[in-house]
């Protein structure tokens, strides 16, 4: 430690050096002006504040440069409120650097340690609190007491049980079923497979009695993207070839990462890219992941169409959509 | 009667009701030191103030609730629109309560301030030593304050409702979903059911403007009685020493400068809710899951996570027909779980890598203590690196980079450039340390020349002042622990591996350039 060996010595605190201001009463009185100037810049803001709420309306736009176009009325709102609240704080701060007194002071700090006298009789009143509660030796008072304490706290948990319905299987749950019709959204029409050119893509839902009070929840699990190839563009085995229909692939929109909808599709390159953290998945390879954090392709639905032409599911999903859980089995 | 008169009445008055008088006179005359760098908690805390006052401004017109509305407010592409009540108040307040845009915009930009601050005097205070005993329970507050302003500003950001909140919203679901054997059931009971329902967002409203700014006051007030009891710590320096405070006292120049400082955040605040707009909502349309809008951005202060959840690898197990998503535990929970309880405990590690168990009310200046300081630098360019890659999609297009260089890029430099920013920085501290002792010993260069008699030339050195060379010399520079790893008998203490970590890292945090001494100078002159 630095005790071996003679430290520089410390000079103490600088002299003060005072301010024009200080002595000199033309210079004082220059300083009370200028910060009487700064709260009456703010008080124009005030006003500025008060006229832009009042007069302007707010369908006025007007040009300032760099900015653009912007809404007077907004700006006028705004920047009244900002001068009249910035020159109240610049007027508080000169006043306290130029007038009020600027001679740094010396306060005294003390250890926060007790003296050892103190601590003693401190920590011995705690050991003989204890002891006089018998923490030590009541062991079986000790025991319960936690365990009293443990289960009390399951209360306010089984109190919060009426949150929600317990999962169940219905994240493993869409509304497709076998036969159900695809549907546009927007639109809610059914589709035949000639309404979808060779790399298109098209939203859709599953058809059901009243589209006006479609649930945001079955949305978050139902909705799945259709992407028409020239059918040699794939590269699937022939399960998965068989869930297609003239070159119409169906994937659940949902990501498989964490649920966002995959909503970019590149047609150079048949890629589907999932805006939130980048997972692209390979359309002619039945949605496998080639890049990005999801873990799995994106759950393909099997179609066909009825005997009018028009798009049906053949099955339901034959696996949860969207982003994992754990009682998710997925082999 | 003078304004001093009147007020000395009310203190009268004051004392009279409460004998606060010795308490209030000794309080009054309270010392703070200034300096710029102790401004930026006070930033925090007026920015605090002022999420209070423009939030409960919004919570007069603000609607939580998912309940579905048809839009028929003035703006006009939105119109016959299908939305929740959230969302369509969020658009009242935009566009029909006059000042209501600027009062969103200032909540959200005092948002961003708060916390921008709050970062700022947490790395003020670690790389200044200011959390060492006696301030190690303020560090935990600071930390806590810190974790909760990232869970309020996500879940204000949430609240509007918008496409890129719900977006929002779906992820922090999934996280909740992931997490292993509870986690549909989390996700179930948080959001009432099927994600997402109609409970969350009136649920989260209750968390955002009550539970959570409770505990934002009641922490912020224990943080401000700390820093008044335990008087604030000063930066080193001729006639400051670890047993007193130099600086001015509270009535009335330190309260000029703070109340006007507090006009000054709030005026600027004010100022670029003016003329940067930010969130407009209206251009994203309401939330529904099938739909999303590319280039999907958190606020800053998540955007650090996000891009952990990016650079993760596509990893998931399968145990027993139960799976387990690495690729969403890993980054969301795990790391940052690490990160921050590392964080909190910081202070106690230190101290008992260096067994330094006294108070310390002198700051440290960064470059004399290498290795803290090589650490901050190391977890600042792995939140960095972190947070490029959550803005790897805005980044591509602005920098004509392919996503998939910035992704790789970053899935390797959270390995590689943290490390090599903790020993350049480690490198740097100890050459600033290397450039002060030239300094104390040589003096300062004037850039004079001067011709020897032989025709050489060198340059004329002037000493330094005494405060200067006091200032660069006055910390302490103690040696490493030894410990020992067998004892006085010849036997190996036990937690010998624990010993021998500790002193490795003693033997690391106490290298150092050494320091000049009284002597050194002496030896010079002769
Ligand atoms: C540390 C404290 C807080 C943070 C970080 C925070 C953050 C946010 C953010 C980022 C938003 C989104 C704003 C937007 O762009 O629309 C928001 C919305 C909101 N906040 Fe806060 N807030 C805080 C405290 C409060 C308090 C104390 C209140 C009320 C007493 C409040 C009331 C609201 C309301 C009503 C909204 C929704 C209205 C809207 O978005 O226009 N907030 N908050
Ligand atoms: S949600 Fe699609 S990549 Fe994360």
């Amino acid at each position: 430690m630095s005790n071996e060996i003679e430290a520089i010595k410390d000079p103490g605190l600088p002299a003060h050096v005072h301010r024009k201001a200080d002595h000199d009463p033309v210079a004082a009185k220059r300083a009370e002006r200028q910060v009487a100037i700064l709260f009456g810049i703010s008080a124009l803001g005030t006003l500025l504040l008060i006229f832009s709420y009042s007069f302007i309306p707010d369908d006025v736009f007007i040009f300032i440069p760099v900015m653009g176009e912007q809404n007077a009325h907004q700006l006028g709102l705004g920047l009244g409120m900002a001068i009249s609240l910035f020159f109240i704080g610049m007027g508080a701060i000169h006043w306290a650097k130029t007038l009020m007194p600027d001679q740094e002071v010396i306060a005294h700090r003390h250890e926060f340690r007790s003296p050892d006298s103190d601590r003693k009789e401190f920590v011995q009143a705690v050991k003989d609190g204890a002891g006089a509660a018998g923490l030590g030796r009541r062991s079986l008072i000790k025991r319960s007491l936690g365990a009293a304490l443990g289960l009390s706290a399951l209360s306010p948990i089984l109190l919060l049980r009426d949150l929600g319905p317990l999962p169940g299987n219905e994240l493993e749950k869409t509304t497709w079923k076998a036969g159900t019709h695809l549907v546009t959204d927007p639109g809610n029409r059914r589709i035949k497979a000639s309404d979808l050119e060779v790399g298109a893509v098209a939203q859709v839902l599953p058809e059901i009695e009243d589209p006006e009070h479609r649930h945001l929840s079955d949305i978050a699990k139902d909705a799945v993207l259709l992407i028409r190839l020239r059918p040699d563009e794939f590269n699937l085995d022939a399960d998965r070839l068989a869930m297609t229909h003239e070159g119409i692939i169906a994937f659940s929109k949902i990501c498989s990462h964490m649920g966002c909808a995959v909503a970019l599709y590149e047609q150079q390159t048949k890629h589907l890219l999932c805006p939130c953290h980048q997972s692209t998945f390979d359309v002619t390879r039945a949605a496998k992941v080639i890049f990005g954090p999801a873990a799995r392709p994106l759950p393909q639905l099997d179609i066909t169409v009825d005997g009018e032409g028009y798009l049906v599911a053949r099955n339901p999903f034959s696996e949860p959509v969207g982003p994992s859980f754990w009682e998710r089995d997925s082999r | 009667m003078t304004a001093e008169a009147r007020l000395g009445q009310v203190a009268n008055y004051v004392d009279e009701r409460t004998g606060a008088a010795a308490w209030m006179k000794k309080n009054l005359q309270k010392v703070f030191p200034d300096h710029w760098s102790f401004l930026l908690g006070e930033v925090a805390l007026y920015s605090f103030i002022i999420l209070l006052l423009s939030g409960t401004f919004l919570t007069f017109w603000f609607d939580p609730s998912q309940r579905e509305v048809i839009y028929e407010g003035s703006y006009a592409p939105l119109e016959g629109i299908k939305m929740s009540a959230a969302y369509a108040s969020t658009l009242h307040i935009s566009f029909e309560v006059r000042g209501g845009l600027l009062m969103r915009q200032i909540h959200h930009w005092a948002a961003l301030i708060f916390m921008a601050a709050i970062v700022a005097h947490l790395m003020r205070v670690f790389f200044t030593g200011a959390f060492r005993k006696p301030r190690e329970g303020n560090w935990i507050i600071g930390v806590g304050l810190l974790t909760l302003g990232i869970v309020e500003g996500f879940l204000g950001y949430s609240l509007p409702d918008d496409l890129l909140s719900g977006t929002g919203i779906r992820i922090a679901e999934a996280i909740i979903q992931a997490i292993p054997v509870v986690g549909s059931y989390l996700a179930y009971f948080a959001f009432g059911g099927a994600f997402p329902g109609e409970a969350f967002i009136p649920r989260i409203y209750t968390v955002h403007v009550l539970l959570l700014p409770g505990a934002f006051l009641a922490l912020i007030t224990a943080h401000l009685m700390l820093v008044w009891y335990q008087k604030h710590t000063q930066y080193p320096g001729p006639g400051r020493t670890e047993k007193n405070v130099v600086g001015y006292p509270l009535m009335p120049v330190y309260m000029a400068k703070a109340g006007g400082f507090f006009f000054i955040v709030f005026g600027v605040i004010a100022f670029l809710s003016a003329v940067a707009s930010i969130n407009p909502i209206w251009l994203y349309g309401p939330y529904t899951p099938g739909q999303i809008s590319a280039g999907s951005q958190p606020d800053w202060y998540m955007g650090w996570l996000d891009g952990l959840v990016r650079m993760a690898p596509p990893l998931e197990s399968h145990y027993f027909g139960y799976t387990v998503s690495w690729n969403i535990l890993i980054p969301g929970l795990i790391v940052p779980g690490i990160l921050f309880t590392g964080m909190a405990l910081y202070p106690f590690i230190e101290s008992w890598i260096t067994g330094d168990k006294r108070e310390h009310h002198l700051l440290d200046r960064p470059r004399n203590a290498p290795n803290r300081t090589a650490l901050g630098a190391m977890s600042i360019t792995f939140m960095i690196v972190a947070l490029i890659n959550g803005g790897n999609d805005l980044i591509a297009t602005h920098f004509d980079l392919s996503i998939n260089q910035i992704m790789w890029g970053t899935r390797f430099g959270i390995f590689i450039l943290p490390p090599i920013a903790f020993v350049v920085t480690k490198r740097l501290c100890l050459s600033l340390q290397r450039a002060d002792r030239e300094l104390v010993l040589h003096g300062r260069e004037t850039g004079r020349l001067l011709r020897l008699p032989h025709g050489e030339f060198v340059e004329v050195h002037e000493p330094i002042s005494p405060e200067k060379a006091y200032l660069l010399t006055s910390h302490e520079q103690a040696p490493a622990l030894e410990l020992p790893e067998v004892d006085g008998r010849g036997v190996k203490r036990a937690g010998a591996i624990r010993n021998k970590i500790r002193s490795r890292m003693s033997v690391a945090h106490s290298e150092a350039i050494p320091k000049v001494s009284a002597d050194d100078l002496k030896e010079i002159e002769h």
